[in-house]
């Protein structure tokens, strides 16, 4: 691909919007999280004098906005060329949960029902579910 | 072999918003990122605030959009420096973008900066531009559900203005629903029930960003 003057420019050859042969729309949110994600793994892969990365271990929150299929589908196109081009991505998916705001009491996060368990008072502060980051990555 | 990583994949981002942020401190700038739907009234309530106040703080304001200059141009007609960012088709700005503009904002003569993201309620929230408010508007027509639907965005604003107010004697909003859905996902936010058309609330939520402002400053 093209160098791009920052890590968080979107690459000028790719379209706003991409379908692919499947029918999947991947929209350019994820193109600048694959972008950022690439780059992190090819930082931590290029350290450790590694010659390819075989996997890239992600977690992500329930409502951080992150599509898995749309990550892969741009990561296949970007990863081309370096050494994380075929790298298989895994995403492992933490719930969303609440720490109700009147006794402390942690619970899941569920459309239409946060209702405190405990106490049945409404919601309280999002304590997960919105991570993004990078466990691990596996490269030979 | 296998690499431990434990990092944000957004941290490329997340150290240029500390940047900005660190900038905007130093030059004493308070700075708002103001997040909501296409068309929910970002720009209208950045008029209305800047009508408000701009005789007594100096504001700039930095406009994103995927394209066109139209945002700029009205702020630009109030005589208030605007700075477009067209994304090219990217659903947020960015704290680089931001950065970027900044060459084009003279912090020495700006005491509010108000940065107007690009229309969306699901991108913006995953990226810090170093603001100290989020700000976001939701407005009457969206309907009362939206809080249940958009989780992300209405747990992490600091301030929420619920547009088009007047319009509600033709709308079947309830109130309570919505108020419920934002006080479990957010009882400690800012909530300003206002029309940027009639001008009814603004003044409240003036007042409260003068106050803010204050405080952090």
């Amino acid at each position: 691909m093209t160098s791009a003057p920052c890590r968080f420019s979107t690459p000028a050859r790719l379209p706003a919007v991409l379908i692919d042969s499947a029918g999947r729309i991947a929209t350019v949110h994820e193109l600048a999280v694959t972008q950022s994600m690439l780059n992190l793994a090819l930082e931590h892969a290029e350290r450790a004098g590694a010659q390819r990365i075989t996997h890239i271990n992600l977690v992500v929150g329930e409502i951080a906005s992150i599509v898995d299929d749309s990550v892969q589908f741009y990561f296949d196109f970007i990863s081309k060329d370096t050494l994380a081009e075929g790298a298989q991505l895994s995403f492992k998916r933490l719930p969303a949960r609440f720490r109700c705001s009147a006794c402390g009491q942690e619970f899941p996060l569920r459309d239409g029902n946060w209702i405190c368990p405990a106490c049945q008072r409404l919601g309280g502060e999002v304590i997960s579910g919105r991570e993004f980051y990078m466990e691990s990555i596996e490269v030979e | 072999m296998k690499i431990q990583v434990v990092e944000n994949v957004l941290s490329a981002n997340e150290q240029i918003a500390l940047e900005n942020r660190r900038l905007f401190d130093e030059k004493g700038v308070f700075v708002l990122n103001f997040m909501a739907a296409p068309g929910a009234g970002k720009t209208s309530l950045i008029e209305r605030t800047i009508e408000a106040l701009r005789h007594r703080l100096r504001i700039s304001v930095i406009d994103g959009d995927v394209a066109s200059t139209i945002d700029a141009d009205r702020i630009a007609r109030l005589g208030i420096p605007a700075v477009q960012i067209n994304t090219g088709g990217a659903c947020h700005l960015d704290a680089n973008m931001v950065r970027s503009a900044l060459s084009k904002v003279s912090l020495d003569e700006t005491d509010l900066l108000f940065v107007e993201n690009v229309g969306n309620l699901i991108c913006p929230t995953g990226f810090a531009l170093g603001e100290h408010l989020k700000v976001m508007i939701a407005s009457t027509p969206e309907g009362d559900d939206k809080p249940y639907k958009y989780p992300g965005m209405f747990s992490v604003v600091d301030v929420l203005a619920l547009n088009k107010v007047d319009l509600l004697p033709l709308l079947e909003f309830r109130m309570d629903y919505f108020r419920r859905g934002v006080e479990a996902l957010n009882p400690d936010v800012a909530f300003f029930p206002l029309s940027c058309k009639t001008g009814k609330g603004v003044d409240e939520w003036v007042e409260w960003l003068v106050a803010a402002r204050s405080k952090l400053g």
